[in-house]
């Protein structure tokens, strides 16, 4: 790790003897997940539960003529069989639009479809009965006519005048579309020496969480109170629109969040079957239980990307870009999903393209258009993906029009690590990046110009290899600019507060929520490392909206930097309380006393003067023995939102090195390098993993996963075996390196680093197989890259 | 993704099976290893009202030599194929063949009856059965029937097993001096499915093939025998003559589309396997044509 900027004084609190910040220490939760004591929304029984099961749509776009659900009344075990129609008494339907989306439009969304479906997998009846098992069997008796009606499936033509259109309030298929243009690209493109124009291709695809979406809520008529238990990774904007759809106050809304297995962005969203859940139980009185099956999942669980970008560069033959224009397409099923929009991940290709480089010239426009396909929203590093493998295609065209090598051109065209504070072209302020150490460190650690001699060997065997790299940046540490100021009930800061037991250990609850990332662990390195406790003292609460501050949860790479930063400022107050107190119990003074391995010391020479579970003892139970007038406080909250910038964005340069078989078309993904700069490492091991785990999905979507609809959209590929999810035994050793630039807006300084892996990854893959495939004339700008693919551009078939 | 009901019936001894599959016919299916038939029942796929378990049943476990014969018992798990010596002595392809039979877990459970019984075009050991020239050994209402593996397979899923029979044993000839196997698939992971696959076996003599047998698998309804593979037997190969009998290869195939590949590519690549694996078994790098004409 080497790090451009050093601030010692800065990292002051942080840098305490026996701190655990920056070092590799074990999980706090692994020993319980372990050996299978974890909790699971689906592990819950509840006196009285009951199972729903949704009849959900055979056809992507039709009218409900009518629907028969008395055989299945009439099926054992079954309580109730619901349809849209009589749900819509209970909840309210949504629209998912933000105001800062200028012209963002959708139509109402309601928790079981009403009249209409518009997706195959929409849910069009819910069936409750005392199992699973019991519903799935009613299911198959319930009778629903329907009359099929055009569906709308191919994006291009979504906006034509002959396609139907999905919504008739809303005039057209266009969702959204948003223009940019910036400096003078007409005039750079007739400037340049060289223009270069590509299409670039982004199969849509999912997260495939291992555990799927799964709800229980249980609403208690005494109280008037509904609990939602729910794996999701924003119990409090769970909370707000659970109780604003239902009729409900916040404070009649409880979501409890246990073990969570998976999210990648695919549960931090409002599923109409998790609010038909919520809707049920209010219902019907009593527990109900949603666990979507794999199936479901496939089929409405968000997808993403799907995304057609026309891309141009502008280029000098001393390698200086000129400019970037992009023009792109996507489409996002039928409605703009709630409460975050389908509109983000276009908005982000805007805003990201041509971001690490220095050229003011851009133009872009992003249109978003409705389908008849399961819905669309934001999925791990939302847009990334794209914006960095066009970005990134078109620096590797122009470089091999102007026959310059790849690193050279970036080297030429990244901006200066001293340019900061600066600003893109689309207007995103970065506050320090470290393109340049980054790239040079990677070039060192995969050893750049021997693998070019191994590539130049090997291809006189007729082995083709490439090397492809991928410089990007990344949004972290989102403020309020993200959703709150488009409207949106999602709060952008989080809060933690922290406790000394009675005993001398720390309770700490926190806003911010685990699914695997290690919240948990990283927010007891930090209440451990400031108060000066060891980390199996400190007991981290997250996950229920009745018990922890209210806060945004775990999203947009924000744990570490927005929720870690909140522990840090909360602890500092716990202790400086702490040190008060043991300044009166010794007759000394806080300056002269330190917290170190669970005792107050001297400052001067270390000496332990008082245990802190004496010193609890005193507090709580014999505060008589303490000085007139003095009220311990053994308690500290505090809440943090970044201020100065509107993100704190992230930088690093990924690296794959493939071979191809020219004859099958296979790719063979051979090693993998990342370099990343996501500011202070709390966690090493977390952070390398939070890469690796990046980089691996995004080699999924590079080689593997895609969502087939068919031309009457119909998702044919809803299953393990057909949908190619990447397995171990494909990927690559994925070597991880860091550069350090902490920002400077919080004391910790840590950004985000959980979706720099899949920003790059794709990219680097992409451009590694053109570069193999150069003998052979060709370029590809598909993912993902089948062997299909692969053998139709190289003519073979 | 629950079942639906179903009754369940532990099979006692091979008679007993039989005896339960006469009485329930079709509404019956055989439970041995469950690797197909269990997902299938949970995805509403199939849903039979009465399972018979042949898991319990002893006499059709086991491999054995018999003078020039192994016989294995239809229980035989995909991962003894990859553990026992007699397969490694006298049927080595098989060996090879299971590596790529999905994962461990479904290795550990899946039998070869199963698979057999199963006849997915796209799985390795019915390809292999055609290879190896072996007899499929199955028990019904009439008594024993002893099946070609080429006759064994009609179709997609579909075999000479009525609903009444079971499938109790496979016969292959012990690999004899001078004989050698190829086996590869392309799959988009390991363990998926082939796009197309070949398991091959050969008899050498000198540099040339006495004998060649084509087990191509993923390339139509069924397992096929290629018979392109007489152009190469007895002769001596040349880049031009592999070439004829790759032309003659893609003639005789008549792949299917599914989301992996094309009919195009599928033929594309029998041809390149056809070239991998007359390279590989003759040691002529040279034949390695990759697929071209």
């Amino acid at each position: 790790m080497s790090s451009i900027r050093s601030n010692p004084q800065r990292l002051s609190v942080l840098d305490r003897p026996n701190s655990y910040i920056g070092k590799t220490v074990p999980r706090p939760n692994l020993d319980r997940l372990l050996q299978g004591r974890g909790s699971y929304v689906s592990d819950m029984e509840l006196p009285r539960m009951a199972h729903v099961v949704f009849l959900r749509s055979p056809y992507a776009h039709a009218e409900i003529v009518s629907i028969d659900a008395a055989a299945a009344r009439r099926m054992p075990g079954v309580i109730a069989v619901v349809t849209g129609k009589e749900l819509a008494d209970v909840i309210t339907p949504w629209i998912g639009v933000l105001s800062h989306l200028k012209g963002l439009k959708s139509a109402p969304q309601s928790a079981i479809a009403v009249d209409r479906v518009c997706w195959q997998g929409e849910a069009v009846a819910a069936i409750v009965a005392t199992s699973r098992a019991a519903a799935e069997d009613a299911v198959e008796h319930v009778g629903v006519e329907y009359r099929e009606l055009e569906a709308v499936t191919d994006m291009r033509t979504a906006l034509d005048p002959a396609t139907p259109v999905i919504h008739a309030s809303l005039g057209d298929n266009l969702a959204f579309e948003r223009i940019l243009d910036a400096g003078a690209v007409d005039q750079a493109f007739a400037g340049s020496d060289a223009v270069v124009e590509a299409e670039f291709i982004f199969g849509r695809h999912t997260g495939v969480t291992l555990e799927p979406r799964s709800v229980v809520a249980d609403w208690d008529a005494a109280e008037a109170r509904l609990t939602i238990y729910q794996g999701t990774q924003a119990p409090h904007m769970v909370q707000n629109i659970a109780a604003l759809h239902l009729g409900l106050r916040e404070a009649q809304v409880r979501v409890v969040c246990k073990d969570v297995g998976g999210s990648f962005g695919i549960k931090v969203h409002i599923y109409a079957d998790e609010m038909a859940t919520y809707a049920l139980a209010k219902l019907l009185r009593r527990p109900i239980k949603f666990v979507a099956d794999r199936v479901e999942s496939f089929n409405t669980d968000i997808h993403a990307r799907d995304h057609r970008c026309k891309g141009k560069i502008g280029v000098q033959r001393d390698g200086t870009i000129t400019a970037f224009e992009i023009d792109d397409l996507t489409g996002i099923g039928p409605y703009s999903m709630y409460p975050r929009t389908s509109a983000i991940e276009a908005n982000q290709v805007v805003n990201l393209v041509g971001g690490p480089y220095t050229t003011k010239n851009y133009r872009a426009r992003a249109r978003v258009v409705f389908q008849n396909k399961n819905v669309m929203c934001q999925y791990r590093a939302v847009g990334h993906p794209i914006a960095c493998s066009v970005t990134e295609g078109l620096v590797d065209l122009a470089a091999m029009k102007i026959g310059m090598d790849p690193v050279e051109i970036r080297r030429r065209n990244l901006i200066a690590d001293d340019a900061y504070p600066c600003a893109s072209p689309s207007g995103l302020r970065f506050e320090q990046l470290s393109h340049h150490a980054s790239l040079a460190k990677i070039v060192e650690m995969m050893n750049y110009e021997a693998l070019r001699a191994e590539q130049a060997a090997l291809r006189k065997q007729g082995i083709h290899r490439g090397i492809g790299i991928a410089s990007f940046i990344e949004v972290t540490n989102p403020s309020a600019a993200f959703y709150g100021v488009g409207g949106a009930k999602i709060s952008s800061q989080d809060g933690v507060a922290v406790r000394l037991d009675a005993q001398g250990s720390v309770i700490c609850q926190t806003s911010i929520t685990e699914q695997g990332q290690g919240s948990q662990s990283l927010t007891a390195q930090i209440v451990g490392s400031v108060l000066g406790v060891s980390m199996d003292r400190v007991r981290v609460i997250l996950g229920d909206t009745d018990m922890t501050p209210y806060g945004g949860g775990t999203w947009a790479s924000r744990g570490a930097g927005i929720g870690g930063e909140a522990a840090l400022q909360a602890t500092k107050i716990l202790r400086k309380n702490i040190l008060d107190v043991a300044a009166v119990i010794l007759q000394s003074t806080p300056a002269e006393l330190d917290i170190i391995d669970n005792a107050v010391v001297n400052v001067s020479d270390g000496a332990r003067r008082i245990e802190l579970d004496e010193l609890a003892r005193i507090v709580y139970f014999r505060p008589d023995t303490l000085p007139p007038g003095i009220q311990p406080e053994p308690m500290a909250t505090r809440h943090y939102v970044p201020r100065d910038y509107p993100f704190a964005f992230t930088n690093g340069v990924q690296a794959a090195w493939v071979e191809v078989d020219t004859d099958t078309g296979f790719v063979k993904l051979l090693k993998h390098w990342v370099v990343e700069d996501c500011g202070t490492i709390i966690n090493p091991q977390l952070v390398d993993e939070q890469i690796r785990g990046g980089v691996v999905q995004g080699l999924g979507a590079a080689l593997f996963e895609k969502c087939v609809y068919d031309d009457r959209g119909q998702l044919t590929n809803a299953n393990m075996a057909d949908y190619l999810v990447p397995m171990s035994g494909e990927m690559p050793d994925i070597d991880v390196g860091h550069v350090v630039s902490p920002t400077r807006e919080s004391e910790l300084g840590a950004k985000g680093a959980g979706e720099a892996g899949t920003a790059g990854a794709a990219a680097a893959v992409a451009n590694a197989v053109n570069d193999a495939l150069k003998p052979f004339g060709t370029m590809i700008t598909e993912i993902p890259l089948t062997p299909q693919v692969i053998l139709s551009a190289l003519g073979r078939i | 993704m629950k079942a639906a009901a179903f009754a369940y019936a532990r099979a006692t001894s091979v008679a007993n099976a039989l005896e339960l599959l006469a009485v329930h016919g079709e509404k019956a299916r055989v439970l041995s290893g469950g690797q197909s038939l269990i997902p299938a029942m949970n995805l509403r796929l199939v849903a039979p009202e009465v399972i018979v378990d042949i898991g319990d049943l002893a006499e059709l476990r086991g491999i054995v030599v018999k003078g020039d014969t192994l016989v294995m018992g239809a229980l035989t798990r995909h991962a003894d194929l990859l553990k026992s010596s007699d397969i490694v002595k006298c049927a080595p392809l098989l060996g090879a063949a299971a590596a790529h039979v999905a994962h461990p877990a479904i290795r550990n459970r899946g039998t070869i009856g199963g698979s057999l019984a199963q006849a997915d075009p796209a799985s390795e050991l019915p390809a292999c059965m055609l290879a190896l020239g072996a007899t499929i050994v199955v028990h019904g209402p009439g008594g024993e029937r002893r099946i070609a593996a080429e006759d064994f397979f009609t179709g997609i899923y579909e075999t000479q097993l009525a609903p009444q029979d079971l499938l109790v044993a496979i016969e292959l000839p012990v690999a004899r001096t001078g004989s050698a196997h190829f086996f590869q698939e392309f799959a988009r992971r390991h363990g998926d499915y082939a796009i197309v696959g070949l398991a091959a076996q050969a008899m050498l003599q000198g540099d040339r093939f006495a004998d060649l047998r084509l087990g191509y698998f993923a390339v139509g309804d069924k397992p096929v025998l290629a018979k392109a593979a007489s152009k190469l037997a007895g002769a001596t190969i040349t880049p031009a003559l592999l070439a004829e009998a790759s032309d003659a290869l893609s003639h005789e195939l008549d792949p299917h589309e599914d989301q992996q590949a094309t009919p195009a590519m599928r033929r594309h690549l029998a041809r390149v396997l056809l070239a991998r694996c007359v390279a590989s078994l003759l040691n002529r790098p040279d034949l390695n044509i990759g697929g071209r004409s």
